[in-house]
This record gives structure tokens, sequence and C-alpha cells, in this order.
């Protein structure tokens, strides 16, 4: 792209400079919340109190990151939010997993095998991403337990591919509408099936907006904490109930520096897949989910 | 390739079986695999939206009951005072969290578009909030927001004794530190929206612009932006989702105070259905706030279908 | 008193194994509890563990389901969801008169075989079994006994501005004003709308007394609601404000309480959970912090009783451990350790208090006192007078009132009389 400032004229220099900088002062404003929790989280107790948030750390301690994985007790058991850690993982990897799936193919045959009432069908699933969760928690709990499956991780499973679906549907739709139909009819008419030109055709091509609804998925199911606390059976609990347990103490000193390493370690494999997988969420985005 | 699907379809369609029914499954299938969708929306969503809405109308206190007392409900919502600040706070809150957030996010993504040296790891920072929930989030930004320990005691621990940023804890202003957070939060993901909008103009609008002899900032505001119209409308769908949806935020940072003063309908109908026993109040609340869902999302859809007619 | 115990043990299981048809087996089954709770912080869940290990001795199986956050508001999300889901657990901590909500939708379970062989009806007070029961039946067991009216008090910032524990509203003003010019916070508090309502219903119990207070929020009486004495009430509530600092907005208790501790502020109004904060400091009662009614409320004691309700359950075993464990709350053992850790008194007054502080030995004979003389009245702030609609209602205009400007003390007092009647 040439639109860019490239001359290197004084005035250009001197608008490139004010360009870094405002980069840079939004860079801070991002970056203020997550440098008072590390800082914090390697504070020892007695640092916190007496400097400031952005004090830095007189003797950085590792400690607090050890009590709060390992030792730390949410509730009676004081086994920190290590153990919740994977009871997250086993229930964001189907969920994330079966969704993702049932998105794709929902946004395949939306836009690929359109037929009369699609855009209908459409918009009625899209209506889901937007019912506020506290209003479906009472009948999720009691059709929860016509199933049988009241407490359990399957159930806390199941309810995020409900409420994830739409979003996965969406981002599909929008991706797929954007690839040559040219492509499909030519393999319908040499009498390929469904299925078939579902693999051959659309899944290779599908790598940017899997990496987003995947994404997109991990974070929200992940990050949940109404269905997983009101869901999940005593022993299932997410990580983010764990967390909650261990920040909202009723009573008793606080240890902020636990607290804060807590939620750091929550919140890493967000961070980890937002790094890692930032680029590719861009760029999938740009492949076509934000087109209309 | 040719063969390969005649050798598939051959093998998809056993000796002896009806060529017919082959073709009719065909035509059901992507139906077939969507009923289960469609059937799931149906069920939990506009099955449970009836639901609430039944709920609005019976006197259910503790746990859902069915005695029905018609819109007595609706009418002691409006009777009540907490009801309206919290609607028209997510009025204050919802326009500007969605106002401040296409401007920053599309500014932000001009600004990153300009062959930034390390716009991968600035692309990161401005991401990462988004990954992160304000059960992790919450006790840092009311540390920051509070006046005795973050921003302001930092400021005027520099040498600045007047500095004050109290909002916090000033009940006419407390809603707007709700803005600030939420802006945090989600203005990096309207970045990457505006910044994939960018990146998929086709290069030749800016030659043609730039032939015109505009300047940068006309060249953007006329040519650009107008492109991005679609992104545009992603984007305020998103946002004003995220921002009825503003739950955790407001628990996490001022509870709903001071007092009442930054309570969100979100905030309101949770209190009373599962804290107060109010479930019927609880619902009419949220068919209301459902209401305004349906307000936003229809002209989208709208929008949508009828661009997709013309296109 | 081991006798004693013993002896109930072994009635109880002897009823239960009865009651089952079971006779003959002699040996009683292991069943699980689980335990919907709000103690997760180091030291209540310590405390609660030893009801855990009491009852794993007898050979059942605890399962904690611990939920904080929100004084219990997410518990009772929880408990909500699996209440709607058919599967409630067996115990859960509830309180005051939603025991009798939750009752009356049938969904609790019948304790008393446990109660006639532990004699409830004589250990327990009176006001305390009445919570417990619905329609006469026992349904839940009491865990502690909470006094809100105190007032902590920081001995060297008094010394310090010259002032003595006030006894009267005009003494504390005065000694505001001292403690003001001597560089302290008077009042520490912090602005969550429960805290508002904790301090305002001590307002009230000093100014109109036990009977009128009971008037108010537990008849929820028109004319009490917007009688002068309210009104007085919420003009001293308000005046409350000028002693406290502005930075209380959204404050959690406990940061209150370590501004005492730490001499930045003189005193707070708060319940004697508030003990748990200055004994972690290692403070001692009665000499690092001092102890006192709130002016004017010596001869009264608004409790807020913590409480196990018991759902129904169908099997046999998990009924067994679960009437164990109702059996295990109100033995000696676990009312020791568990009330030395969260500031409260025994549930039963019949205790030796010897092992207890010097604020809880005051906390006991004020309340057998006040048991005597009518001075019982249960807290409004804490969901032990009123049920949680006009509860709600009530935080919603305390709060409300104490924070903006334009509310007056006669129109609050009109909202709350509203308020009660519209609940009515």
């Amino acid at each position: 792209m040439d639109n860019v400032i490239r001359r290197q004229t004084p005035m250009a220099r001197l608008l490139r400079a004010l360009v870094y900088a405002a980069l840079a002062l939004a860079a801070l404003f991002y970056l203020l919340p997550l440098a008072v929790m590390v800082l914090t989280s390697l504070k020892p107790l007695d640092e916190i109190t007496a400097g400031t948030l952005l004090t830095l750390p007189e003797n950085p301690t590792l400690a607090p990151w050890i009590k709060a994985w390992g030792e730390a007790c949410t509730g009676m058991r004081c086994e920190g939010v290590g153990g919740y850690f994977w009871n997250s993982f086993a229930i964001v990897i189907p969920a994330v997993a079966i969704s993702t799936l049932l998105g794709a193919l929902n946004g395949y045959a939306l836009t690929k095998w359109r037929f009369k009432g699609a855009e209908l069908v459409f918009a009625l699933m899209l209506f889901g991403c937007f019912i506020p969760f506290q209003v479906i928690l009472l009948p999720m709990a009691q059709t929860l337990g016509w199933l049988g499956l009241s407490s359990s991780r399957a159930g806390l499973v199941l309810v995020h591919v409900i409420f994830g679906v739409a979003f996965t549907t969406l981002f599909f739709r929008n991706f797929y509408v954007s690839i040559p139909d040219e492509l499909v009819s030519a393999a319908k008419l040499d009498g390929a099936g469904f299925f078939r030109i579902f693999r051959r055709i659309l899944l290779p091509v599908s790598t940017p907006i899997i990496v987003v609804s995947v994404i997109w998925q991990f974070t929200q199911i992940w990050n949940d904490f109404l269905f997983g606390v009101a869901f999940s059976g005593h022993d299932t609990q997410p990580v983010t109930v764990a967390l909650n347990n261990l920040v909202n103490t009723s009573t008793g000193v606080k240890e902020y520096n636990v607290d804060m390493a807590a939620a750091m370690i929550a919140a890493l494999p967000t961070l980890v897949v937002y790094v890692l997988a930032g680029k590719y969420f861009v760029r999938g985005l740009t492949a076509g989910s934000v087109k209309g | 390739m040719k063969t390969a699907s005649t050798l598939a379809t051959g093998r998809a369609v056993p000796a002896g079986s009806s060529p017919g029914l082959a073709a009719r499954l065909q035509t059901w299938l992507p139906k077939l695999v969507l009923a289960p969708s469609v059937l799931i929306s149906l069920c939990f969503v506009y099955g449970f939206m009836l639901w609430t809405f039944v709920l609005s109308l019976t006197d259910s206190r503790l746990l859902p009951s069915y005695d029905f007392v018609g819109f007595a409900q609706y009418a002691r919502l409006m009777a009540n005072d907490r009801w309206w600040v919290a609607a028209t706070n997510l009025g204050v809150f919802g326009g500007l969290f969605v106002g401040i957030c296409l401007v920053l996010g599309a500014g932000l993504a001009i600004l990153l578009d300009q062959r930034i040296r390390q716009e991968g790891a600035l692309r990161t920072v401005y991401l990462y909030p988004m990954a992160l929930s304000f059960i992790v989030t919450g006790v840092v930004w009311k540390w920051l927001l509070n006046p005795g320990l973050g921003l302001q005691a930092m400021v005027r621990g520099w040498g600045f004794e007047s500095f004050t940023f109290d909002w916090l804890v000033n009940p006419d202003m407390a809603v707007y530190t709700l803005v600030i957070a939420a802006v945090w939060q989600a203005s990096g993901f309207v970045m990457a929206l505006f910044l994939a909008g960018l990146r998929g103009l086709d290069d030749s609008i800016f030659k043609a612009a730039q032939l015109d002899g505009a300047s940068l900032p006309r060249l953007y505001w006329r040519v650009i932006l107008p492109c991005l119209r679609p992104v545009v409308f992603s984007a305020v769908m998103i946002l004003s989702h995220i921002a009825i949806k503003s739950f955790d935020l407001v628990v996490a940072l001022t509870g709903g105070g001071p007092g009442y003063a930054s309570d969100l309908p979100a905030t309101f109908m949770y209190a009373h259905s599962f804290s107060r026993a109010q479930i019927g109040l609880g619902s009419a609340s949220a068919v209301l706030m459902l209401g305004g869902v349906l307000a936003i999302l229809v002209p989208y859809l709208y929008s949508e279908l009828r661009s997709r007619r013309h296109g | 008193m081991r006798a004693l115990t013993r002896l109930t043990t072994l009635k109880t299981s002897a009823i239960a194994v009865a009651m089952a048809g079971a006779l003959g087996t002699g040996q009683a089954s292991a069943g699980e509890v689980e335990v919907l709770h709000w103690w997760t912080s180091g030291g209540e869940a310590e405390a609660v563990g030893t009801l855990r290990d009491l009852l794993e001795a007898e050979g059942h199986e605890w399962k904690d389901f611990a939920v904080a956050g929100g004084g219990g508001d997410s518990a009772m999300t929880v408990l909500k969801s699996r209440a709607m889901s058919g599967n409630p657990p067996a115990a859960a901590q509830i309180k005051g008169p939603e025991i009798q909500e939750w009752g009356e939708l049938g969904l609790l379970g019948n304790l008393d075989p446990v109660a006639e062989a532990g004699d409830w009806d004589a250990l327990l007070p009176e006001v305390v079994a009445d919570i417990m029961r619905h329609e006469g039946h026992y349904v839940a067991v009491p865990v502690n006994v909470h006094r809100i009216n105190w007032l902590w008090a920081n001995p060297e910032v008094l010394a310090d501005a010259g002032v003595e524990v006030p006894t009267t509203w005009d003494e504390l003003f005065a000694a505001g004003e001292a403690l003001r010019e001597a560089g302290y916070v008077p009042l520490a508090h912090g602005g969550q709308p429960w805290q508002d309502a904790t301090t305002f219903e001590t307002v009230v119990l000093s100014l109109g007394g036990s009977d009128f207070y009971r008037r108010a929020f537990v008849e929820l009486d028109q004319e009490a609601l917007e009688s002068d004495t309210m009104i007085e009430a919420l003009t001293t509530f308000k005046r409350l404000r000028g002693l406290m600092d502005e930075g209380m907005p959204g404050r959690d208790w406990n940061l209150a309480t370590s501004m005492v501790i730490e001499g930045e502020a003189a005193m707070q109004i708060m319940g004697d959970w508030a003990k748990g904060e200055f004994t972690a400091a290692g403070l001692e009662a009665g000499e690092d912090y001092l102890c006192a009614p709130v002016p004017g409320t010596a001869d009264a004691f608004a409790f807020n009783i913590d409480s196990f309700a018991m759902f129904r359950l169908t099997e046999q075993a998990a009924r067994e451990a679960q009437y164990s464990m109702a059996r295990l709350v109100l033995e000696p053992e676990f009312q020791h350790a568990f009330n030395r850790v969260k500031g409260s008194i025994p549930a039963r007054p019949d205790l030796d208090m010897d092992e207890f502080d010097a604020c809880a030995q005051r906390s006991m004979a004020d309340f057998r006192q006040a048991e005597d003389e009518g001075g019982l009245v249960p807290s409004m702030a804490h969901r032990m007078a009123m049920g949680s609609d006009v509860q709600g209602a009530f935080y919603d205009i305390v709060t409300n009132y104490f924070n903006s400007s334009d509310m007056s003390a006669d129109q609050a007092a009109e909202r709350l009389a509203q308020a009660a009647s519209l609940a009515l």
C-alpha cells in the first residue's frame, strides 16, 4: 500500500513521531491493568500495602504463584486452582470442537445449499447470540434436570454448545458466502455429495475462519462463570469458579498477591491463545467474516 | 477429479437402491444437518423466552410458580425507581461504549495501518483484553479507579496534589467508570475488525483518491470509511450485544453502587430473580431487555437481508 | 458432657435405623452429604473443616460445594438452579425467613427425629428455634449467633485524640470532631448497600428501642416506618456520613476494619465477624482493640444467625448422613471450634465460654440478658427480619438515601412505608 506517509520531510517525520506516540500511549492504556496484576503477584504481602500499584517489587517472589497453583484454599479443599484448570480444559475442548463443527456444517448448508427460508433460519439462529445468559439460567437448569444431566460435565458442555452454535454459525456463514458458488456447483454436477463437497472443497480453505471460531469459543467458554457455577457438580467446577472462591473471601486477610497470581493463572490459556493466534485471528477476520 | 467424483458417487449409491432416493437424500441432507441447531434455538432460545414471558405474568417469588397476576409485575417495574436508573444507565453506557470503541478502534486501526514497526506486538497488546474476563481483571480495575489506591493516589504521589479522579465513588460519575473498563476490553477487538477491513480493501481505491490529490484525513473520511460500512455494522452489532449483556463488569467494578447509581438492566434482573426472590419482577425486566435487543437486531437483519437481495 | 454426647449419638442412630425399618443391621451405612456454603476463606473453611472431620469419623462422606461471592448471592443462584433441576444438595447455608420460603416450596426435609433425640427444644433459645422450624417441624440447624450492634475501636487512636468510647450519639459526634482534628477518620465504613443497612439498623435500634425496631422491621408497621422516630433515625444515620472518609463507596468491610487496625480510623460499626480481622492481625480483644455496643443499644442484641437447611432426600444412607450432620453441628466440639474462628457465639447458650475472648463472653452475657428482657431482635440488614423482597427494597432506599443528596429523611421514611405496604 502506497498510501503511507513516506517521504522524510520534517513535517512527515513529525507526523510519524506523533503516530508512534499515539500508538505507544494507547499501548500503555491497554497494558496498565496487566502490569499491575503481574507486579502485584510478584510482591510479598507487606510490600503491597506499603507501595503504590506500580511500585516495582523490592524482593520479587514466586511464592504467590506457587501458592495459587497448588496450595491456596478455594473452599475446604486447599489445592490451589491447579486442579480446576484441568476441569476447565475438560469442558472447553469438547464444547469448542462440537460447536465449531456444527457451526461449519450449518454455515455450509446455509450458503451452498440455499433453500427457501434459509435466510429466515439464519435470522432465527442469530437471535441466540443476543439472549442475556441470566435469563436462561433457571429454565436451563430445569431442562438439564429432565435430561438427567444436572451437575454433570456433559450437561455443561451441552449448554456451551447450545449457546455457542449461534456464533459459530454466524462466523462460518459469513465466510462461506464469500467463497464462489461455482466451485460447489461444478462439484454438484460431478455428482459429489453434501459431505464430500464440504470435506474436499470447503474445509481445506476454512483454516482462517476455524481459527476465528476456535479463538472466540475458547475465550467465551473458558471465561464463563455463570454457567460454570450454576451447572457444574462439586468436583467439575471450572477454574473461574475456583478463582471466584479464592478472591471473594468473606473474612480473613486478603492475600492480594495470591489473588493476582491465581487470576493470571486462570487467564493464562486465553492469553496464550490470543498472543500465539492473534495474527491468524486478524487474518481470519480479513478473510471474510466481517463482510456483510 | 471427474473420475474420482464418479467413483465416489458410485460408492455412495449402492447397486440396487433407487437413484431417486439418493437424490432426495441429497436435497434433504442440508436441512437434516441444520435441523438440530434450529431445534436447539427453537427450544432453548425461543422456548425459554416464552417461558420468561409467562413468568413475568405470574407472582413467582423464590422459584417459578404459575399464579397469574396479569401485567402487575410490569406496573411494579414502571413504578420502580431503580429500574429507571438501570435503563437510563444502559442508554448512557451503551451509547458511550459503542461510540468510543468505534472511534478508538477505527483510529488505532488507521494508525496501525501506516507500516508501523512492531505492528504484531502492538496488535497483540491492543487485542489481549478481549481474552480476559472481568472476573480476572475486576479487582485491578477497582484498585486503579479507587481514589485512595489507584490513579489518583499515583498521580498525587508524583507531585500533582490537586489531581482528582474519583468517578468510582461519585454517584453521578460511577457509570462512566464502567465505560472506561468496557472500552478497555472491547476496543482492541474493534481495532482488529477495522484493520481486517482496511487490509481487505483494494489498493486501487487509495491510488485513485491520491491521484485526485485528496489529503490523507479527507481520504480516510470520505473514501475509506464509507467502504468499511459493513465493518462498522458488524462492530456495532457485536458491541451492542456486549453492552446489553454487561454483567460481570458491573459486579466486579462498582457492584451497582454507590447506592444503585451504576446499576444496569442485567444486574437489576439478576438481583431480583436470584437474590431477592422476585422472579416475576425479574422476568418482566428480562422481557423488556429482550425487547431492547429486538429493537437493535431487527433493523440489522432487515438491512442484511435486503442488501443480499440487491447484491 | 462427653457421656451425654455419646448418648445422643446412640439415640439418634438408633432412631435413624428404626425409621428406615432396617433393625438388626446395627451398623449405620455410610452416606454422603453434599453441602453448599459460602465459607471459603482460610479461617472459615478450616472451621467448617472440623465439621467434615467429625462427619467423616462417623463413616460418612462430605462433598464440599463452596461458592463464594456477594454475601451468598452466587451460592443462592446455584441453589436455585439445583432446586430447579430437581437435584438440590443435602444441606445448604440458608438463613432467616428464607428457610420458611424454601419450606413452603416443600423442598426441606424433616429433622424432628434428630431434634427430639438432642432435645433441641430445651437446648436452643426460643427465638433461634422458631427460625429453624417450618410448620412446627425442624428443617434447619443453627450454626452460630452473630451480634450486629457492635462498635469496634482502636484504643490508641482514641487516647491520642483524648476521647473515650462513646456511649451516646452526642458523645460519638463530639468524639468525631476531636478525632478529625487529630487527623483520624472517626468512623471507618464501606459504602456497600448491606453495610449502609447494617449501620442504619443499629441507629434505629438505638433511637427507637427493641420494641420499635420490631414493629418497624419485623411487623412492617406503617405508622412506625413513617414515625418521627424513624425520621430522626434516618437523620442521625445521614449525619454519620460526616464521620466517614470519601473513599468509602464500594469498599469491602474488611478493608474498613483494617483502617481501624492500622490506626487510620478510630471506630467501625460492624457485626462481630470483624473480630476475625483483628485476630488475624495478632491483636487481643479488650486490649489492642475494644468492643462496645453501638451507642444506646447496650440492652439490645440484633442477631444474625447462620444455619444449614436440610433438603428432603429419598435415599436412606444419604438421609442418615444428613441427620448425623445436623446432630454434629450442635455438638460442643464444632460449636467451639467454629465460633471461635468466626467471631460469633455458639447457637446454644448452655456452652462454656471460658475459651472465648472477652468480646465473645460479653456477647453471650448480653444475649442471655436480652433473651430474658425481650431485647433480642433479628437483623434487617442480614436477612433475618423480613422476606428478601422487602429487604431488597429497603436496601435500595437506605443506600440511595445515604448516598444521594436529593432525598430527605421524610421522603425516605415515606418510601420505606410504601415498600413495606407493597409487600404485604
